[in-house]
């Protein structure tokens, strides 16, 4: 029998050269001490596998563990998310587990809020002084005088802990400070939220449009799979992005639109799709309505009025039409996650509704599909808790914002300054978000801070936030605990499990343990009667006979596939009133909105001034990895983005123009200076533009590393516009004017 | 059977320089803090908004001419098992002659004293995996594989689809192959 190779080297392998003998191959001759096949050894002796939470995509991973160390992370190919591939980040979790500022012990402030001044103290003493905060809170204003803030799968023990307490205060920057103005329009259009993952066919898309929306740089795992298998296969790419981003590099057409303008290009798209026929005209008379208002009301919307204000040339606009009507039903208008720009933001997601909607491509392979989650039940001993007398405080005292649909983080904060919601809050528990680089007009968010009775934080990191916090919780990282089973949507229904992989490092706990020890100073136990969150997990796995001992092994179970589309034999189903995609919306009429999406235009720049922009860096996820040493290594800071003939005009620069990478300071409209950060001329951006990467700037001086590293743009947004629909706070409106850094000696 | 001639095909259309060959390549081979085998070009051409740009996934070329090999005094570097060109740190000084022999900057100083540059991960193609860089490619724009089997994924890759080595002018073979 002939030796396969791979029995072969484990034959050979023993001796020096075996590899090297085996071929034959010329090779220079050393010495029999020599390392034949260098081996770094970082295979795990045990491979545990979990989901990753360096985003919140999930990706199923192996981790593998040496000595009772992690050495590396490599993808799960067993689970839908990660098919056995990361991204950068998801591989880069070492780096969160052993980042050497991490929390160790939890800690009480001992001086004013802000000055980040901190005593280490055991967990009896730290959850004592939270229960002792929370009942006072309770006592004087009320269970609903509680707000979280949260994001990430370990947030699931706090929810439940906000539901036993009494309070409904459940709030996460990821809504109205991100994906909520599409999660209305969608639902307003098609009766359905998308949700996360969002149920696109990106793979078998003819064509895929992305409105600002930076795929590839913004790094969400099994999409950008998808994005390069669909290009792979042939697909073409249209691109509007007022920077030359990744995606626009890969388009086929870029249209490097002036900022604020896209409503406008929108509806010409839309005129152009009508007038030339290019639409699902059968698709459309079962399933829509309002047509007939659509057209007249796009009916002079031309490419030439539409390139007039968006600076784009009429005939790109029409040949990226034509390209994207062709490729229909498979041409995937792709919803954007990041879509809080100008607080009208709910209709430019209309408009891109409207546009799916006549590409015909809801419920069609290559455009939206359907998902399903893995069933899985409840804790059987729960309990229900009972339900809290008051309701939501996140909207002003009037009530606006008729279509949230779920707590805004903003009106949380805004809740805390006294007098201007329906009651005040007093007390924020904030989990894994770092709201002081996640909301905007700082200043206003540190006065709601300062009002606070309780501030209680739960991080991995010392964040910024936690510099404001009454008492901080140092939380096991996603690698040193179990968590809850995650089975959110997906295209085959899937269910995945967290697991400790190595035991939490410090005095660090997982979320359920503080959770459940929190609960019980209060005198909440009974809602939390299991033992740990694997007897939680397995109880609920058990009620389906899922089987722990497998879901262990393998991470993951896929369910039964079901049709998604209507190629696999899927209905389509349309849960708006009328049961039909609502091109003109009699639902926001009736709420004197706009019916159908209208562009207004945006305030100009001031002299001088650029609109500021933000987006992602794939190595980062917002600005909680700053601080991870090895995904900064290749990306340690972010830059702004100049136009380099922009640069070469600034004023005050005429004597002496910037240099490629020399240091400025951005001043906002409002005066607000950022610290230095580098410059990065370029021809990848517009000349009324700049752009920066989210998440640097950082004031938390305990992330040693991140710590005045580049420059906020949470900071310099110190102005909002306000989504009237459902309450986004569009932050694409500040402007910033250039200053040389100076020079430290 | 004739030997083997490991190569990679880049596919430049599908990178997008997310780095995520970076970082697996730095935990799957222990490489310390600011050493890297493996790194992201983006070349950029034209005036707004007229541009191109190619993103690379770069790395040691395991070139079929190797001047770093011819440089090196002791030995250390040698050509291994399928044209692979490796570093025996064993035997390495330190001396930096490769490194100053090679085009491409693929080496770089360990801290512990020798010179260290990608293995095609070696140590895994033994074992019958891929490239750690490949492995966890989320873009699957990485493909590694034996050039002298013509039914293999590179070799497929590289005769059909056009494709470019970098710098041909230095005259040292690469085979590392950028899918243009
Ligand atoms: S992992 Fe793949 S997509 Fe990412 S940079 Fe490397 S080669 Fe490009
Ligand atoms: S790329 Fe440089 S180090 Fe690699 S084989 Fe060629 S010359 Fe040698």
């Amino acid at each position: 029998m002939a030796l396969s190779r791979r029995q072969f080297i484990q034959i050979g392998a023993g001796g020096a050269g075996g590899a090297a003998l085996a071929t034959g191959l010329p090779t220079r001759w050393w010495g029999l001490d020599g390392d034949p096949t260098p081996d770094p050894r970082t295979d795990g002796d045990q491979v545990v596998a979990s989901y990753c939470e360096l985003c919140f995509w999930g990706c199923g991973v192996l981790a593998h563990v040496k000595d009772g160390r992690v050495t590396k992370i490599t993808g799960n190919p067993a689970h839908p998310l990660s098919r056995g591939m990361l991204c950068p980040r998801g591989a880069g979790g070492t780096g969160l587990l052993y980042d050497p500022d991490r929390l160790q012990r939890p800690l009480l402030r001992r001086a004013k809020r802000g000055e980040d001044v901190f005593e280490e103290v055991s967990w009896d003493a730290a959850l004592g002084k939270v229960a002792e905060g929370l009942e006072g809170v309770k006592q004087r204003h009320g269970p609903e005088a509680l707000a979280l803030f949260t994001h990430g799968s370990g947030g699931a023990w706090f929810k439940q802990f906000m539901k036993a307490w009494g309070s409904p205060n459940i709030g996460a920057p990821s809504y109205a400070q991100c994906r909520g103005p599409r999660e209305a329009a969608f639902q307003l259009t098609f009766g359905t939220p998308l949700g996360s993952p969002e149920p696109l066919d990106l793979a078998n898309a003819r064509c895929i449009t992305l409105i600002g929306s930076h795929l590839g740089e913004n790094m969400h795992n099994t999409q950008v799979q998808e994005l390069a298998d669909a290009l792979g296969a042939g697909a073409q790419l249209v691109v509007v992005d007022p920077r030359f981003s990744v995606a626009a590099s890969k388009a086929r057409y870029w249209l490097p639109i002036k900022p604020g303008t896209d409503i406008a290009l929108l509806l010409s798209w839309i005129h152009v799709l009508l007038a030339e026929g290019l639409y699902d005209a059968a698709y459309l008379a079962e399933h829509a309505t309002g047509l007939e208002e659509l057209k007249a009301h796009v009916a002079t919307s031309t490419p030439e009025w539409a390139g007039a204000i968006t600076g784009l040339d009429p005939g790109l606009i029409r040949a990226s039409a034509r390209l994207i009507g062709a490729a229909r039903p498979a041409s995937l208008i792709h919803p954007g996650r990041h879509t809080v720009w100008y607080g009208d933001d709910t209709q430019r997601e209309r408009a891109m509704a409207i546009l799916v909607a006549l590409l015909g491509s809801w419920g069609r392979r290559g455009g939206y599909v359907k998902q399903d989650k893995f069933p899985l039940a409840g804790y059987p001993h729960g309990g229900l808790p009972p339900p809290a007398t008051r309701p939501k405080v996140d909207k002003p005292k009037g009530g606006r914002y008729p279509l949230a649909s779920e707590v805004l983080a903003s009106g949380l904060c805004d809740a805390t300054r006294p007098g201007q919601s329906l009651y005040d809050l007093k007390a924020w528990m904030v989990y894994g978000c770092n709201l002081i680089q996640a909301m905007p007009d700082r200043p206003r968010l540190i006065e709601a801070i300062q009002q606070l009775e309780l501030l209680v934080a739960v991080d991995v990191l010392p964040a910024e936030i936690c510099g404001f916090a009454d008492v901080v919780l140092p939380e096991a990282t996603y690698l040193e605990r179990d968590d809850d089973a995650w089975n959110g949507p997906w295209r085959q229904p899937f269910l995945a499990v967290r697991q400790m992989v190595v035991p939490p490092l410090y005095d660090s706990k997982p979320g359920w343990w503080i959770v459940k020890e929190l609960a019980a100073k209060v005198g909440l136990s009974s809602h939390f009667p299991w033992k740990d969150a694997r007897e939680y997990v397995q109880a609920r796995l058990a009620v389906k006979g899922q089987s722990w001992e497998v879901l262990s092994t393998t991470g993951v179970l896929m369910g039964e596939p079901f049709p998604t589309c209507q190629e696999d034999g899927a209905e389509l189903t349309l849960e708006t009133e009328s049961g039909k995609i609502e091109l003109y919306s009699q639902e926001l009429a009736d709420l004197d909105f706009d019916p159908l999406p209208v562009f207004r235009p945006q305030e100009e720049a001031p002299p001088d001034h650029f609109r500021l922009l933000s987006g992602r860096a794939p190595l980062h996820t917002f600005g909680r990895t700053v601080n991870n040493r090895l995904l900064a290594e290749p990306y340690p800071e972010n830059e702004v983005w100049l136009n380099a003939d922009a640069a070469a005009r600034l004023p005050g620069f005429e004597r002496r123009p910037l240099e490629q990478g020399e240091k400025v300071v951005l001043v906002n409209q409002d005066g607000v200076r950022s610290t230095p950060v580098k410059v990065k001329l370029t021809q990848r951006i517009r000349t009324d533009c700049v752009f920066m990467v989210h998440g640097w700037g950082q004031t938390a001086a305990k992330q040693r590393y991140a710590f005045g590293r580049g420059a906020s743009d949470a900071l310099l947004t110190t102005r909002y516009k306000l989504d009237p629909i459902m309450g986004g706070t569009g932050m694409n409106v500040n402007f910033v004017r250039f200053e040389r850094a100076p020079e430290v000696a | 059977m004739t030997a083997r001639r490991y190569a990679m095909a880049v596919d430049t259309r599908r990178c997008v320089g997310c780095n995520a060959c970076v970082i697996s390549c730095k935990t799957e081979n222990a490489l310390p803090s600011g050493g890297f085998r493996d790194w992201i070009v983006q070349e950029v051409h034209g005036t707004f908004p007229d541009l191109t740009m190619q993103i690379r996934s770069e790395r040691c070329n395991h070139c079929g001419d190797t001047p770093c090999v011819a440089a090196c005094p002791t030995g250390a570097s040698h050509v291994a098992d399928g044209g692979v060109v490796l570093v025996s740190k064993h035997k390495c000084t330190g001396c930096k002659a490769c490194m100053a022999s090679c085009p491409y900057g693929a080496r770089w100083v360990h801290p512990d004293g020798y010179v260290d540059k990608c293995t095609f991960c070696l140590h895994r193609v033994e074992r019958g995996q891929v490239p750690a860089c490949q492995e966890t490619c989320p873009t699957r724009a990485l493909t590694f594989g034996d050039l002298a089997d013509p039914a293999s994924e590179v070799s497929r890759l590289v005769n059909r689809r056009p494709n470019l080595v970098l710098q041909p002018g230095a005259g040292t073979r690469p085979y590392v192959f950028f899918l243009t």
